[in-house]
Formats: C-alpha cells, sequence, structure tokens
C-alpha cells in the first residue's frame, strides 16, 4: 500500500517529518518499507516562457528559443522539438540541473550555438500523458498549469508528493486505505480523528425504475449497493485527483474510473462501475457462474468461468467477475452516458479462489480476500457519489438500492484490564487502555467492548491485548526470565546423532548439508532396476523443477553428487558425510516414514575399499555397537542400492541379525555416470534403526594383572575363504583365553600358486586367574592349527 | 720413588686436560693406571724400599692412584656431557615446518550453528522436539489458525504432496505435535528443515532450516518472550547485543511481534549492511493464540504461553558474513573447510 502524504494531510492535520513518520507507524504495527518523494531526482528545473523562437544557422531541425525563466534576461537555449511557438509555457532544465535517471545539463553549444539548458518533454520529467492528458508525450511539454515563470517545476505540476509504502499484514485489509491509516497515525501520535461522512445532494429519480439488483447466492455475496448517475462527461479528472492516483501508484484513466479507483484507496472498498447501456434486462444478478459461460475482462482476456465462480451477470450474460475484474463489454468509454456505481461486498475466501483460478490477483482481490465488512459498502458509494458532484461529471439519482440481507452483529468482546496487565507483564491502569482503543474506533462500555465494523480481525482479549501493547510500546514491555526448574536434555536419537557427527569429524570428514528432494534421474544414474522399491518416493505436485520433484528414497545418489560436484571442481581428494533423512512411503494418505541415515563418500587421497570400511568400523566403535558383522552384499542383503556399488567389492554390515549398513567402491558405470574419473567409495549406515538395537553401557573392566602370550599363526588357504570365517575359528578354538586376534598379513603370488593365499594372524592370550605357561599357550595354538587344518589349510607356522 | 709418584700424578693430570673424547680417555687410562701402566711400573719397585719408607710411599701410591682415577672419572662425566649437547644441538629442528596433521573433519556451518544454538536453549532449560518434514496440511496450517483459504497462507508458497499432505513450510506444526502429546509446562524448540516453493538465488532457496521456540505455562507473560528473546540473543552475539520488537501480524500468535536486532555494524544510524534501517529483521514470535492452545486440548483460561521461530541459514550468513545462500547447499570443500 503506497500512502500518498498529501492525502494524509486531508485526514490528519500534522506536519510530519517523513523519517520519524516512517519510524513512529512501523513501531505501532503499520511496517513502512520504505518512502519516495516524488521530482527528488529533479533539481534546478524551473518553469520558463517561450519568449522568440528562429531557425538555427547550422541545422534545418534545430531551432534556437529565448526563454524567460524569471531572471531577469532571457537565456537561449537550443531544441530540436518542432511544437514550441512563443509564449508558450515549458519545463526548462537550467545550467547544471538534473532529470530523473541521473541525467545531468550542462550548458554548451549544439552545433555552434550556445545553448544554456534545455526545454523537457514529460518523458524526461518522469512523467506520462496520464499525468497531463492535454500533453502529447512525443514533444516538449507545454503547461497549462496555473504557475509563475521561475517557478520550481516541482510545485508548478505538483511532484512534490512523498509516497511511503506499508507492508499491511492480512488481518489488517482495513489498512489498505488512507483512512485506515490516517487512524492509526492520528492514533499513533493521539490525534483525535474525525471519522469522515461523505454526503451528496442529488437528482431526484427512482433507481427501481432503472435497475434492479438480485442476490442469488447471499453466502458469497454479503451485500450489494447500486447507484445510478446520468448525464455523465466523460474526461479527464483534475489535477489534484490524478496526482493522488499516481502518488498511489495507480495509473489515471478517466474521471468516472479513477472515481472507484480514488474511494477505493481512500476507503479500502473496491468498487465497479458499469455503462448501462450494456446491462440487458436492467437487472444484475449476483449468480454462480454456469458451465461452459466465458467473459472478456478489462484486460483484454477471455476467462472461462466454472460454477463456483462468484459472476456479477445481467440477464443473459457475465458482465464482471464479483470482485475481481469488470467486462470489457460492460466499461466505461467515452461515449459512455449512464453509470451504475457497484458497493459490494464478496465473500473472501470465494474471491481469493477466484482470482487464484483465473491467474489476477488485482488491487480489488487483494482486499476483498482479506474479508471486508460490508458495513464498508455504504461510506465508500457515498464518496463515489459526493466525488461525482465535486468533480461536476454526471447527476447522482438521490435513491439507491441496497441488498443487505443478513446484517452483522456488532462484535463485542469482553474488557479485562487485570487480564491483559498480567498477560502482557506491564502494569497501567484501566483508563490508559480505554484511551489507546477509543483513539483507533473502539468503544469501551463498562466492562465491555465494541470493536469498529472495519476490524474484522477482533475476535477474543488478546486482540485487544495487541492493542493496548501497540500503543504502550513492545518495547516498553520489560523482559523477565522464566521461572521455573531449567530440566533438559538431549534425547537418546539426539545423543546418537551428536555422537556419529563427533566421530565423522574425528576421522576426518566434512558434513554436508543436500536437498530432500531429487530429480527421479538420480534414481537411473545409480542403476536402479526399474522395478526397484526405491523408485516408489513422495511425489511433490508443484515442484519447481523435475530436479526437486521427489523426496528422495535413499541419500547415497546426493552423496555421489556432491563427490561428483567436488571432483568437477579439481578438488584433489574428499572426505564426506551427511546425517540427513530419507522418506519412505507408507500407505496413501499417510505420512511416509522419515528414517535417519548417515552417508559417508570418499575418493582421492590414497584411499580405498578398506578406508571406508575403517571409517564404519571406528564409527560403530564409537557409538558403541558391538558385534558388527561383515560379508559380501549381493542382491538380497536389504539394501536396494546395491547395484551402485562393485560387486566384488561390497560389503553388508549386520548386527543382531539386521542389515544396518552398506558400503564399497562405486561401481565404474555409476562413476561413469556421475563423470567421476577416479576409484570412488561410498557407505550409508542406517542411524534410525541402530537406536532400537542394544548398545551397552560402558563398564570398567579390570586391568590385567598377569602378563599375556602372544602366538602367530602363518597358513595357506583357499581365496575364496573369507577372512571372517578364519578368524571365528581362532577365536573359537583358543576359547576363553583370547583376547584378540590381528590379521597381519594377506599375501597372493606366484610362490603360494593360483587360487590361493597366505595369511597370517597374531593371537594374544591371557588368563585373568594367572600368567599362561607355554604349555597352556601352545596348546591352545594346537587346536588353533587343528581347527584350520580341518578348514583344507596349510599351515605353514 | 716419591718424586716419581709426584711426577706422574702431575703429567697424568696435565694429559687428561687435553683429552677429547671417550677413546683417548681409556688410552689414558691404561697407560697410567693399567697392569703395565706407569703406576704400576713405578710401584714394582716397593720391594726395594725400607719398612720405614715403605707405608709412606704405599700411602702415597694410594693417594695417587685414586686421584688420578678420580680425574679421569671426572673428565669422563664432562666428555659425556659434551657430547651429549652436541648431539642435542645437532638434532635442532626448523621448527616453523609444517606439522605432520592427522586428518580431522568439520560440521558443516548450518549444523555448528545449530548446535550452538541448541545447546544455548538446553542450558535456559528447553528440550529439543521434532516433527515431520512431509506434513499434514492440519499440522501445518489449519491447527496453526490457518484454515484454508486464509491470505496469509499466500505468504507461504507450499509444495504439496496431496489435498492434505504437504511439506512443511515452517516449523510451527511441531508446536501442536508437542502440545497434543504433553500437558504443561512445556519448553521446547524445534529445528529443522522447511519448504517453501522458491526459487533458488542469492537469498532464497526451496529448503531452508527454522528453529521454533515454544513455552506454555500458567501465567506465561509478553515480558518472559522479552526477557527468553534478550537473553538468546546476548548468548549468541555478546552482551552487547541489543533487540526490539515491533508489532505485526501471525495467525498463530496474538499479539505478535518481529523481532529486530540492532545492527551491529552501524549500532542503529543505518549503513549499508542494514540497508539504512538500523536495524536487521532476526525472528518472527508473539504469545500463542488462544485458538490454537484451544486446538490443542489446552485450557486458554487456564493457561499461556508465547512461541517463535527464527531462520538458521540468515544467521549463519551474518555470522560469518556469507554473501550467497547457494553456497551453503553446493557442498564445495574449499568452502566447507573455512568453518
Amino acid at each position: 500500500m503506497n500512502l500518498s502524504m498529501k492525502w494524509l494531510k486531508d485526514y490528519v492535520d500534522k506536519d510530519f517529518d517523513v523519517k520519524k513518520f516512517c519510524y513512529d507507524l512501523t513501531m505501532t504495527g503499520s511496517k513502512v518499507e520504505g518512502y519516495e518523494t516524488e521530482g527528488e531526482n529533479i533539481k534546478n528545473v524551473v518553469v520558463g516562457r517561450i519568449l522568440s523562437v528562429t531557425p538555427h544557422e547550422n541545422s534545418d531541425h534545430l531551432v534556437v528559443c529565448q526563454v524567460d525563466v524569471g531572471k531577469g534576461e532571457p537565456i537561449q537555449i537550443v531544441t530540436g522539438a518542432s511544437n514550441v511557438n512563443a509564449g508558450d509555457t515549458v519545463p526548462v532544465a537550467l545550467d547544471n540541473s538534473y532529470l530523473p535517471g541521473g541525467v545531468h545539463i550542462k550548458k554548451g553549444k549544439l552545433r555552434g550555438v550556445e545553448s544554456n539548458g534545455m526545454l523537457c518533454s514529460l518523458g524526461e520529467l518522469g512523467l506520462t500523458a496520464h499525468d497531463f492528458p492535454y500533453a502529447i508525450e512525443d514533444g516538449i511539454f507545454i503547461m497549462r498549469e496555473d504557475c509563475e515563470i521561475g517557478q520550481d517545476i516541482q510545485s508548478a505540476i505538483g511532484l512534490n508528493d512523498t509516497s511511503v509504502e506499508f507492508e499491511i499484514t492480512s488481518n489488517r485489509p482495513d489498512c489498505l486505505s488512507v483512512i485506515g491509516l490516517a487512524r492509526e497515525a492520528a492514533a499513533t501520535y493521539g490525534i483525535k480523528f474525525e471519522e469522515p461522512k461523505p454526503s451528496y445532494k442529488g437528482v431526484p429519480g427512482d433507481i427501481s425504475e432503472k435497475i434492479n439488483v438480485v442476490i442469488e447466492n447471499e453466502k458469497l455475496c454479503r451485500r450489494y449497493i447500486g447507484g445510478y448517475v446520468r448525464n455523465v462527461r466523460i474526461g479527464p479528472s483534475p489535477r489534484w485527483l490524478r496526482e493522488r492516483l499516481r502518488a498511489s501508484g495507480v495509473r489515471p484513466i478517466n474521471n468516472l474510473v479513477d472515481i472507484t479507483n480514488y474511494v477505493m484507496l481512500e476507503y479500502g472498498q473496491p468498487m465497479h462501475a458499469f455503462d448501462a447501456r450494456f446491462i440487458k434486462g436492467n437487472e444484475i444478478h449476483v449468480r454462480n457462474a454456469r458451465a461452459g459461460e466465458t467473459i472478456t475482462t478489462l484486460d483484454g482476456n477471455v476467462r472461462e468461468l466454472s460454477p463456483e465462480t462468484l459472476v456479477i451477470a445481467d440477464t443473459e450474460k457475465p458482465v464482471a467477475v464479483a470482485g475481481v475484474m469488470g467486462g470489457e463489454y460492460s466499461g466505461i468509454m467515452d461515449d459512455t452516458t449512464d453509470v451504475i456505481f457497484e458497493s459490494a461486498s464478496f465473500d473472501g475466501a470465494s474471491v481469493r479462489r477466484t482470482a487464484k483460478k483465473l491467474g489476477m490477483r488485482t488491487d480489488s482481490s487483494a482486499r476483498f480476500e482479506k474479508g471486508l465488512d460490508p458495513n464498508l459498502c455504504e461510506p465508500a458509494i457515498m464518496r463515489a457519489f459526493e466525488l461525482v458532484e465535486l468533480l461536476g461529471c454526471g447527476e447522482v439519482l438521490d435513491t439507491k438500492i441496497d441488498r443487505f440481507p443478513n446484517p452483522p452483529t456488532p462484535k463485542t468482546v469482553e474488557f479485562t484490564p487485570d487480564w491483559i496487565n498480567r498477560f502482557l507483564g506491564i502494569d497501567i491502569p484501566a483508563e490508559q487502555m480505554v484511551k489507546y482503543l477509543e483513539n483507533i474506533g473502539f468503544e469501551v462500555n463498562g466492562s465491555e467492548i465494541k470493536a469498529p465494523y472495519y476490524r474484522i480481525d477482533i475476535e477474543s482479549k488478546a486482540d485487544i491485548a495487541e492493542e493496548v501493547a501497540r500503543f504502550y510500546g513492545y518495547n516498553n514491555i520489560k523482559g523477565t526470565e522464566l521461572r521455573g526448574i531449567a530440566n533438559a536434555k538431549l534425547t537418546p536419537a539426539q545423543q546418537l546423532t551428536r555422537k556419529t557427527e563427533a566421530a565423522c569429524v574425528g576421522l576426518g570428514l566434512y558434513e554436508i548439508e543436500t536437498f530432500s528432494f531429487i530429480s527421479p534421474k538420480f534414481y537411473d544414474k545409480i542403476n536402479l532396476p526399474a522395478d526397484s522399491k526405491l523408485r516408489s518416493s513422495v511425489t511433490i505436485l508443484n515442484p519447481l523443477g523435475e530436479d526437486t520433484s521427489v523426496m528422495r528414497t535413499t541419500v547415497l545418489p546426493s552423496m555421489c553428487e556432491t563427490l561428483a560436484r567436488n571432483y568437477n571442481l579439481r578438488n584433489p581428494e574428499a572426505a564426506l558425510f551427511e546425517l540427513g533423512n530419507e522418506y519412505i512411503p507408507t500407505e496413501e494418505g499417510k505420512l511416509p516414514l522419515e528414517p535417519q541415515r548417515l552417508s559417508i563418500g570418499i575418493y582421492g587421497g590414497g584411499n580405498d575399499f578398506y578406508s571406508v570400511k575403517g571409517i564404519v568400523e571406528r564409527i560403530f566403535g564409537y557409538i558403541g555397537l558391538e558385534n558388527v558383522e561383515y560379508e559380501l552384499a549381493d542382491e538380497n542383503c536389504g539394501f536396494g542400492e546395491y547395484v551402485m556399488f562393485h560387486p566384488g567389492r561390497v560389503a553388508v554390515a549386520t548386527a543382531e541379525g539386521k542389515p544396518i549398513a552398506i558400503l564399497g567402491e562405486i561401481h565404474p558405470d555409476v562413476l561413469e555416470n556421475y563423470g567421476i574419473g577416479v576409484r570412488a567409495y561410498c557407505a550409508k549406515i542406517n542411524i534410525t534403526e541402530i537406536l532400537d538395537m542394544d548398545i551397552p553401557e560402558k563398564t570398567y573392566k579390570l586391568l590385567p594383572k598377569y602378563p599375556a602370550a602372544t602366538r602367530d599363526v602363518s597358513l595357506i588357504c583357499d581365496d575364496g575363504i573369507p577372512a571372517a570365517k578364519l578368524e571365528k575359528l581362532i577365536r573359537k578354538a583358543v576359547g576363553s583365553v583370547l583376547e584378540s586376534v590381528k590379521l597381519f598379513d594377506v599375501y597372493k603370488g606366484e610362490q603360494i600358486g593360483a587360487g590361493k593365499k597366505s595369511v597370517a594372524f597374531s593371537i594374544v592370550m591371557r588368563s585373568k586367574d594367572g600368567t599362561l605357561t607355554d604349555e597352556q599357550a601352545d596348546g591352545a595354538m594346537q587346536k588353533v592349527r587343528k581347527a584350520l587344518t580341518e578348514l583344507g589349510a596349510e599351515i605353514r607356522s | 720413588m716419591k718424586q716419581a709418584l709426584e711426577k706422574i700424578e702431575l703429567s697424568a693430570k696435565e694429559e687428561l686436560k687435553k683429552i677429547r673424547d671417550s677413546k683417548e680417555l681409556e688410552a689414558l687410562r691404561i697407560r697410567f693406571l693399567g697392569k703395565k701402566g706407569e703406576l704400576t711400573t713405578v710401584l714394582k719397585g716397593m720391594a726395594t724400599l725400607s719398612s720405614e719408607e715403605r707405608p709412606v710411599i704405599g700411602q702415597l701410591a694410594n693417594r695417587v692412584r685414586s686421584d688420578i682415577e678420580n680425574a679421569v672419572e671426572e673428565r669422563a662425566k664432562e666428555l659425556k656431557k659434551a657430547a651429549f649437547e652436541l648431539k642435542l644441538k645437532e638434532e635442532k629442528l626448523d621448527v616453523t615446518l609444517p606439522g605432520k596433521a592427522p586428518k580431522l573433519g568439520k560440521l558443516h556451518p548450518l549444523d555448528s550453528v545449530m548446535r550452538e544454538i541448541e545447546d544455548i536453549f538446553i542450558g535456559m532449560g528447553f528440550d529439543i522436539a521434532s516433527g515431520p518434514e512431509v506434513e499434514y496440511d492440519y499440522y501445518n496450517f489449519e491447527a496453526l489458525n490457518l484454515p484454508p483459504d486464509h491470505p496469509a497462507r499466500d505468504t507461504q508458497d507450499t509444495f504439496y504432496i496431496s489435498d492434505k499432505i504437504l511439506l512443511r513450510t515452517q516449523t510451527s506444526p511441531v508446536q501442536i505435535r508437542v502440545m497434543e502429546q504433553k500437558k504443561p509446562p512445556i519448553r521446547i524448540v524445534a529445528p529443522g528443515r522447511v519448504y517453501r516453493s522458491d526459487a533458488v538465488d542469492a537469498t532464497h532457496s526451496p529448503l531452508f532450516h527454522q528453529i521454533e521456540g515454544l513455552v506454555v505455562d500458567k501465567g506465561i507473560t509478553m515480558g518472559d518472550l522479552v526477557g527468553t528473546l534478550d537473553m538468546l540473543m546476548k548468548r549468541l552475539y555478546g552482551v552487547e547485543c541489543r533487540i526490539r520488537l515491533r508489532p505485526h501480524h501471525f495467525p498463530f500468535t496474538e499479539p505478535s511481534a518481529e523481532v529486530d536486532m540492532v545492527c551491529f555494524n552501524c549500532g542503529g544510524k543505518g549503513c549499508s549492511m542494514c540497508k539504512g534501517e538500523g536495524y536487521v529483521e532476526l525472528l518472527g514470535s508473539g504469545m500463542v493464540h488462544p485458538k490454537v492452545l484451544a486446538n490443542c486440548g489446552i485450557d486458554p483460561e487456564e493457561y499461556s504461553g508465547f512461541a517463535f521461530g527464527l531462520g538458521l541459514e540468515r544467521l549463519v550468513m551474518r555470522k560469518y558474513g556469507v554473501t550467497d545462500l547457494r553456497l551453503l547447499y553446493e557442498n564445495d570443500l574449499r568452502f566447507l573447510e573455512q568453518f
């Protein structure tokens, strides 16, 4: 909402310092976004009179003017314009003057003839023919204003208003008007606000002979007032009116249309004017559109209407989309003689749906959709009549039609000063509250408050508290500390998240944040088969683009994208992690599951499969998850992402019999899809599932009292036997005295033979009851060798 | 003979001074004190001495031997010490060479600031709550006093999954979920991802983070809201941080307030950082609307509360001077390494 400060002065007679005004109004709740003073960028431009026009000695298309600028001696100006004559009053940009757009005018010579400035067109002053309809746009602005030679152009043509831009919240449509903001301004400064009471004389005439109005849908149209103006003379509005429209950001059109816009800006009530000639059957029906009906709106577009759209129709067809825009056919034209004014109240939600559906938000729909009170219709149409008479552009009939089936009862709220004081944490007398409330139009009678009709937002005592707080000053409310015991701690899930993060950071991984929505093409990029369950995602109906159209069912494509981006940015190595959610659809109409996942991605830096595995092992160790087993993953491993990994270099980790992580080297095909030119590794850990697992509390174990016995065993076995199997066998064979088994060498080569490998373990044994004897240790090793031999291994030492 | 002994002693001590390493020292020890050494050789003449002279010379000989021994030992210590010092000197390093750094990762700046804020709230007695990102319209709008066709819905361009399910546009639905499950006193913050249909540019992202706060109890006042936010901002930005509240409108709070911080660049005078306003917008807040309490089965006559919601990205960008929001989601390591 742009407020003209000149217009405001009609209602609040005070000289404002604009900057302070903006601050003060912001602090009482009418947020100012900024302000602009018209003509601010024009300097040193004055009114001049052309004394003579003579040909230019060196040019056919230039002329030399002597111009009186009110400074004694006339000045000489060369111009290329052809519409200037001696005696014309014109805007003159003097030497060292400024025009909009930062144009700097200095004296100089044009084809050898001295020129001490420039004669200006409307465009050069930042205006159009809408501002001065008598002037032409492609020539010098020949002024017909009442002004003095030498006067500043700004004051001469009224280009000196200040327009303040307000951000009005959706609960205060009353402030989308000059009067509404004037009320707020007056209350802010404690000035009494006089409600305007528009009136008109009218000419005798019975409107019911001219037109009938029928509201067919009383739910969507709560009131319809029709007025009739005859002998209309269409023409431009007077300058003061055009200036105010311009300062409010509305383009002047003609007097009748300007009046409807003026009233909307002043009162906040949208109005419409129909040419009575084109209302067939002399009847106005407010009804729902019929299937298949169309209308050509004032903007020239043909609109298809649907049955839930409310329209204004004559006996044949719709003539306006109610509360949104009028029809072209029945609009005001130059030869219009009889006009029907409409001041009506339409249902906000309905107008909002219609405007959205037709894709046309107008100043009118923006006001209606916030819910205007039907009581506003009356003063608005009275003001329109008053303006018609003031402008002398028609004769208003002294009768009007007012269809108002269900007038609302005034809203009352209990006045609870003690509660308000307690609620706000302040202590002011009830009288002070009453004063604040009365200043903005409330009536307080004992314990009852009557809200003014235009305050559609007032419902409860909390709303009254806000009114009091606004004018008491939010910043006068003293801050207090919360009482009660501060007793808060992280939940187990939050603790697990933080522990996981700490482990990742400690292991050298950088955290990333990626979007939760992805492109369905991401599933192709990780080579998911067409029938993969992971492809059924929660889909956004109105995405910004395909790139962000489905909620990811797997975090790994986002990780691959990030690895690829860093690779393309030529970052030599990357080790990344993300704690993010997956979104797994459930039933139709139900919310998806949102399990938390840890994803890890690595390339470069000498890392390999075992680096990513080591990281995963360390994380499990840090969060205290024991007994995690790893095996080569296959398509039944429980992770649909299995296909994105190198088939021989992918492991699934299980705990308590459930798959909890997949990790491995990214499949060369997938790397190619992402344009990553080096081997890269990924892992995904199901954090949410780990929460349900048994993570033992940490307890102290006695430090060993007796020395350990260490023995090595080295063997040759089939390459296909996983090291984990050998280790398990050793653990079982050694039994209770086993402290640790560590694989320290794996070797494959010619000496060993094809399909074979040499493996060596270091075994540490210790008893808590005494020093192990050589016999005990060797006995255990005997069992180890036996077990390994039974597996087909050849013991080397 | 006495003279011979004294001469040996003198010459041994003289020689000792010239010794430069342990090898020479050993040679000297053997030369004077060894089985065939000079001292032994002289002492072989003891037999020729008279019985009066023998004890005298014997005593002298013992003293000379022990003196030389002590001197040799002393010299050995000196040599060892010198050699040790030489070694330390030789081991001198260029301490300005870079360290051998074990790898250490970092949290994303969004996450590290989030943790900082969470910790401040934990310290103030706020539990951390969460709720789903894919949410029912009811929780995101209706229960928050935003019925269908409410004009304020326009300020939050929404991604829809179906007519009843959407991507939450704010963390406020967590308020409803908490109040449905828990009776007052309630003191929570709910951080998380929210979604709005805004195209990506330097200041907009279709996905961003909010932190919601909610306090409900008997006798909660707007003064408590002011005090809590003031404390939060002072803990986050330092004790000199000043905030101001100004009236605003949110359908789920009444009264509602926008909270601004005095621009720390210009102190409120207005500069390029605050676009001349002297203040920067921080967050939205207000007293929980009685309808919202009632929607969750909490009697607004008995209880009152306040709520607030702040945007994490803006906070992070201001903290680190990041001017383009897109950087936060591009995850370029050269960016992530800076925090």
